[in-house]
């Protein structure tokens, strides 16, 4: 069941959309150095939803914010379509944890939803369509001159899957991004982001604390040790396509999924680094 | 509920004011008549009050206000436009707001009022000089606003402009400027007061056109009911500024916590 490759062929793989090979980031603080994360590598193809989790604190948002080319890795390199990246990607949106940061409180939803498709250039018209398509997509088409903070966290982070949906990627990167939502609202999040990941056949690169979670969503999990920082396991999850929040949860892969990560995560907070490349 | 509650509660408070108002007129009025005081240095309250409502019919009181306003506001706008602007400048280039952080902090506590002699030297008794006072303590009251709006830019918020490929004209226009529009608008709101003191006190001491002109013109006349109506003149003026900057900042600040009604959809 579970595919415990430790190590990752050195070369992109074909047909891979994101490349990461030996990522490291070691950030200095004062007059020493803190590793945040050692060495990383992974590949993910196009059209797959991958879910990252790992301990609290072994550098996931780090990891991400490398993806993203918000900031510079200290070693190794990350490639989308075979480029290196070295600034944000313009075929990569970001949905961040911290939605009521994220979203500007002066602009309505859909401004909001609009503004890097404004920036793009996008005529008027045709971000107009854009927008709305993209907010009806999440169940917010009554939303439209909202202002973010008139709604419910939940809603808040539809808007801003809106805004990402909007963007047209092929990347979908999300940094836990329903960690601050009850847990409701987060299983019909999670059912979202299922389903615009099968419509629009975007890549999805979910990051999350929650064990249940990445088994629940991904095709694909990846195990990070804690600091600093490797990939511990690289598990693909063979649950049927079409999920369910109570029958897909109680089928017996997903109990027998779920405890091997959450084994594999109490292994890495151990320290246990047995096989791990060093 | 709480809206009828609130209402009722500013209803109260608008009553006291006016009892308040009519109290100080009222004590105003014995004091004057007890005659404590000499009545050419204290007119009685309605001996002002009738001197005011004259006042208020004639057009050369209107030319006097109309001359103040212009001063006033030609001298605020001034400074906020050069204090957005060069504060913004500055507070977005690390190496600018570290050359200037000492020169500003040196000219900054300089009164205004210390540079009329400056200000009357380079432009003589005019209204030019009144604007160079008038400009000087606004400018740095707005300028330290800018700068600490402009570095009051949220992490989350900016690496998500930069990672939406928000190009700097556009970072600037919806994040760096709306963040900083708090600030800025905080910086006007006690900048218009500033002001409004600046623009009296050139008025007073150049004798550039205005209601500080004739407040002196007043005092040497004497003519002491003339004097008290345009002092009570220029209160009301820093109410109605103030009143106007708290309007403006409601509607402008509609989006931030201090001031937006949360409302569930």
């Amino acid at each position: 069941m579970a595919d415990t490759t430790h190590e990752k062929p050195s070369e992109t793989r074909s047909g891979a959309l994101l490349s990461v090979r030996d990522l490291g980031k070691t950030y200095a603080v004062g007059s020493g150095e803190v590793e945040a994360i050692r060495s990383i590598s992974f590949d993910v193809r196009a059209g797959e939803l991958v879910c990252i989790v790992g301990p609290s604190g072994c550098g996931k948002t780090t990891l991400l914010k490398c993806l993203s080319g918000l900031l510079a890795p200290t070693a190794g390199s990350v490639a989308l379509d075979g480029q290196t990246v070295l600034a944000p990607p313009k075929k990569m949106a970001v949905v961040f944890q911290e939605y009521g940061r994220s979203l500007y409180p002066w602009l309505s939803v859909q401004d909001n939803v609009g503004l890097p498709l404004k920036a793009r250039g996008v005529p008027r018209g045709e971000r107009d369509d854009t927008v709305r398509a993209a907010l009806e997509e999440v169940g917010l088409g009554h939303a439209l001159t909202a202002f973010p903070w008139q709604l419910s966290g939940g809603m808040q982070q539809r808007v801003a899957i809106a805004r990402a949906i909007a963007y047209e990627p092929e990347v979908l990167v999300m940094d836990e991004p329903f960690a601050a939502v009850d847990a409701q609202t987060r299983a019909d999040l999670e059912d979202l982001v299922r389903r615009v990941w099968q419509d629009l056949g975007v890549t999805v690169l979910f990051v999350t604390h929650d064990i249940d979670e990445s088994v629940y969503l991904g095709e694909r999990v990846l195990v990070l040790s804690s600091s600093p920082t490797v990939v511990q396991e690289d598990l693909s999850v063979d649950l049927p396509a079409e999920r369910d929040q109570i029958s897909t949860r109680a089928l017996p892969q997903f109990t027998e999924l779920r405890t091997h990560v959450h084994e594999q995560i109490q292994r890495a907070k151990r320290g246990d680094r047995a096989g791990l490349p060093a | 509920m709480t809206s009828v509650a609130a209402a009722a509660a500013g209803r109260r408070q608008r009553v006291l004011g006016v009892v308040g108002i009519l109290g100080f007129l009222l004590t105003w009025e014995l004091v004057a008549l007890s005659g404590t005081v000499s009545r050419t240095y204290l007119p009685t309250a309605s001996t002002t009050l009738l001197r005011l409502g004259r006042e208020l019919t004639t057009p050369g009181f209107w030319a006097i206000l109309a001359d103040t306003v212009i001063t006033w506001s030609a001298g605020l706008a001034i400074a906020v436009v050069a204090a957005v602007a060069l504060g913004t400048v500055v507070g977005l280039v690390p190496f600018l707001e570290r050359a200037t952080h000492s020169s500003v902090e040196f000219l900054r506590p300089i009164p205004s009022v210390a540079i009329i002699p400056l200000a009357v030297l380079v432009a003589g008794l005019s209204r030019e000089a009144a604007l160079m006072v008038v400009v000087y303590a606004p400018f740095w009251q707005v300028f330290v606003q800018v700068l600490h709006g402009v570095a009051d830019v949220d992490p989350v918020a900016r690496d998500t402009a930069r990672s939406y490929g928000l190009g700097r004209l556009h970072r600037l226009r919806h994040l760096v400027l709306p963040t900083a529009l708090p600030y800025v608008i905080t910086g006007v709101r006690l900048a218009a007061s500033i002001a409004l003191v600046l623009t009296i006190t050139a008025e007073l001491v150049i004798g550039n056109p205005g209601l500080g002109r004739q407040i002196e013109l007043y005092r040497s006349a004497p003519d002491a009911p003339g004097l008290y109506a345009l002092v009570l003149v220029t209160g009301g003026l820093g109410i109605l500024v103030n009143l106007a900057a708290r309007a403006a900042e409601r509607r402008l600040l509609h989006w931030h916590p201090s001031v937006r009604r949360e409302a569930a959809l």
